[in-house]
């Protein structure tokens, strides 16, 4: 039971953070028809600077300055870069920003090194929050979900309620529509990659030191954020959010269990011997495929509905 | 076959005399055998021709974005080993030369079932599907040790003492001619395939695919066919893989590979059929040789690609090819001056980005791995301010004079340009 509970917790924590990357990652695919592969190494980019500013600064500072230095790259990527290869199709900046992947990594190690940052839980939340049946909730894991929590209001009620968000939505379903209204769309891309890069940038900075800090962590991030987008649908925050929790629950339960194919089977009085490809198919535990598991539901979605769980459109 | 086909026919003929010579030109006379080093890039480049030729027949002729296409190289290779153990054992006999034929065979295979999944989707779904694929597979390598073997990969050994020719292939300069001749076969059986009814169908299903439902044709039929074919390819080059190297391991089919095979496949041009070999030849080259050289070519990888897309999205062979009316036109003497200006301030400027990169990687990576950066025998401190004023001296000034002679250039080239169109539609 108090496995259940915990996993409960730590699947919201990072369903949380997956949806602070994806919901920027979707807005921009629903907009611009882009998916952008750099939008994990943003989220890396968020927290190396995190690192570095938090060590002059502080961790409270780095929470604010560091995603927004990452909208301001993310909109000079926007400005000079996307905007630049967008006439030449959707497949260019595609390619662009899988380009980009490359440099940053590359950039981000040269900068910084190859070896993982010490970056770490700031004191002042480094405490057990509380405890239920002899297991410690970490304080810092409340405090992500509470960031995430208030990222997704503020978020929200920025799309929903006011103007601005009226004019993104506008651009996001009729973006033909929205310019020939006089709105000056263009700006709007730019204004949405970057609000999504300082989305990704705050997940950086309370997810780097949650996971470690090192140049791969946006190759591991990179694909299962991509999941939850596809996933969840297109054009769909509300698709979006429900995917992230989902895969986080996923991931973090399929951790703790401990069964395997063959393990079903028992009951039906079937039994395996022998040792060959087989077997160890019906023998791998669950715990062990659980990296897998999101990728199977990817396909299977694009398969038999490729507008994903909740989407307005085809991907 | 349009106009200049048979020239560009005869100039591949001597890249392939030139393949051919390239072991005996870095033959060492003291040692009495060839470079290793020169036949393993040599060897290299022919696989990755075959990655990336297979690669462009989704990508180039279908449109098709795929991030799973070095699971048909790995599987290739993984299949490769296992046909190899038992041609040793004697299980299966099969010379040497037909094992690559069997490892199409298994990358084609998994292109059917991989094929059928992806290939109901197209555009981004499809992309999304194959990169699931990729990770899925990915995983399951490092999962399966039956097949896979694990982290360690498997291996085998080549000389099954069983060959059509009679050679051991014990020496890798024989297995080079048998890369070199499988690349030929399959490059020329690839072309062949851009000239079948399918293969325009392909095209047409990337330009226009309700026209293509229209004429009659499953769209979904034609994507299906061209990803088992193309897997089927890449399959062989996964082969000549195992048989180079004795080991595969899940580097084989992971990710970065199925990259490579795009970096490749785009850089080189994937409008044209000859583009991804140009492309293979140059991203081995970088591989090999500038990896020596700098911890960093990934860098220059990824900004030579960004450079392509943003300015050339036809890659170098379609930067080759609109030279084609100019130089038809007799007017080329006149791009020589105007080039002539470019490249100075061109070559200003990539010195000064390559200094200002080499001097940050050697700051932390070099640092790491104790080397020190050497320049013409001097050691330079990347402590010091001046290389790095330096660097970015000659990057700034470098990128304002391109930027400069940039735009002359290209008042020249709209020029001579405008000058030909009449006799183009005249003629």
């Amino acid at each position: 039971m108090e496995i259940v509970l915990v996993s409960l917790l730590n699947g919201l924590v990072y369903g949380m953070l997956l949806f602070m990357l994806a919901s920027g990652l979707t807005l921009i695919f629903s907009m611009m028809g882009v998916l952008n592969f750099a939008h994990a190494s943003i989220y890396m980019i968020g927290a190396y600077l995190a690192f570095t500013v938090s060590q002059f600064l502080g961790f409270f500072p780095a929470l604010i300055i560091a995603p927004l230095l990452c909208g301001l790259l993310g909109a000079a990527i926007e400005v000079f870069g996307l905007r630049r290869v967008h006439s030449n199709g959707h497949i260019a900046e595609l390619l662009f920003t899988f380009g980009l992947v490359f440099i940053i990594e590359r950039v981000v190690q040269m900068t910084w090194g190859m070896l993982p940052m010490p970056y770490r839980i700031p004191p002042v939340l480094d405490f057990p929050l509380f405890t239920f049946y002899g297991q410690y909730f970490p304080a810092y894991r409340g405090f992500m979900l509470l960031v995430s929590a208030g990222m997704l209001l503020a978020t929200w009620l920025l799309l929903k309620k006011t103007r601005v968000g009226l004019i993104i939505q506008a651009s996001l379903t009729h973006p033909q529509m929205a310019s020939a209204l006089g709105h000056n769309v263009p700006a709007v891309f730019t204004l949405v990659f970057a609000g999504g890069c300082v989305l990704a940038g705050l997940a950086g900075v309370i997810g780097g030191n949650y996971q470690t800090t090192e140049p791969g962590m946006a190759d591991s991030m990179g694909p299962i954020v991509f999941v939850v987008v596809v996933f969840g649908g297109l054009g769909s925050l509300m698709g979006c959010f429900v995917a992230s929790i989902l895969m986080g629950m996923i991931m973090t339960f399929a951790v703790v269990i401990n069964v395997s194919l063959l393990d079903l089977l028992k009951p039906l009085g079937i039994t395996l011997s022998g040792d060959n490809l087989f077997t160890e198919f019906m023998t791998v535990p669950v715990a062990r495929i659980g990296a897998l598991l999101p990728f199977l539901l990817m396909i299977f979605i694009l398969m038999v509905r490729p507008r994903g769980l909740m989407g307005t459109r085809d991907t | 076959m349009k106009k200049g086909g048979s020239t560009q026919g005869w100039l591949w003929f001597i890249a392939l005399l030139v393949a051919i010579a390239m072991p005996w030109v870095f033959y060492n006379y003291h040692t009495g055998r060839q470079s290793g080093f020169v036949i393993s890039m040599l060897s290299q480049m022919g696989m990755m021709s075959i990655l990336a030729l297979s690669y462009n027949m989704l990508l180039g002729q279908s449109g098709l974005f795929s991030f799973c296409h070095a699971v048909f190289f790995g599987i290739g290779g993984y299949a490769t080993i296992h046909f190899l153990n038992l041609a040793g054992d004697g299980t299966l006999p099969i010379p040497l030369e037909l094992v690559p034929v069997l490892a199409g065979l298994s990358g084609g295979a998994l292109a059917v079932v991989f094929g059928y999944m992806a290939t109901k989707q197209r555009a981004t779904a499809f992309a999304m599907i194959t990169l699931g694929i990729g990770e899925l597979m990915t995983t399951a390598a490092l999962m399966f040790h039956h097949f896979f073997g694990g982290e360690g990969g498997v291996n085998s050994n080549r000389m099954i003492g069983h060959s059509l020719f009679g050679f051991k292939y014990g020496p890798s300069i024989q297995v080079y001619y048998l890369i070199l001749a499988w690349t030929v076969i399959s490059a020329l059986l690839m072309l062949y395939l851009t000239r079948t009814p399918l293969g325009r169908m392909a095209n047409a299903s990337r330009d226009n695919f309700e026209r293509v439902q229209f004429v009659g044709y499953d769209p979904r039929m034609v994507r299906f066919t061209q990803f088992v074919l193309s897997g089927f390819f890449a399959g062989i080059g996964g082969g000549l893989y195992a048989i180079t190297y004795e080991i595969v391991t899940f580097d084989a089919l992971a990710a970065p590979l199925s990259a490579n095979a795009l970096l490749m496949a785009y850089i080189g041009g994937s409008a044209a059929f000859g583009g991804p070999i140009l492309g293979a030849v140059l991203i081995t080259l970088l591989q090999s040789g500038v990896s020596l050289m700098s911890n960093s070519w990934l860098v220059y990888v990824g900004v030579l690609f960004i450079t392509m897309v943003m300015f050339a999205p036809q890659g170098i062979m379609g930067l080759i090819a609109a030279h084609g009316p100019i130089v038809r036109g007799g007017r080329f003497g006149k791009l020589l001056l105007p080039y002539g200006r470019v490249i100075v301030p061109c070559l200003v400027m990539v010195l000064g980005f390559v200094g200002v990169v080499e001097l940050a990687s050697f700051l932390t990576i070099g640092a790491a791995q104790g080397k020190a950066l050497v320049l013409f025998g001097h050691k330079i401190d990347e402590h010091d301010v001046l290389p790095w004023l330096a660097a970015l001296v000659l990057l700034v000034v470098g990128t304002s004079w391109f930027a400069l002679e940039a735009r002359s250039f290209r008042r020249v080239w709209d020029g001579l340009m405008s000058e030909l169109k009449p006799e183009r539609s005249a003629a």
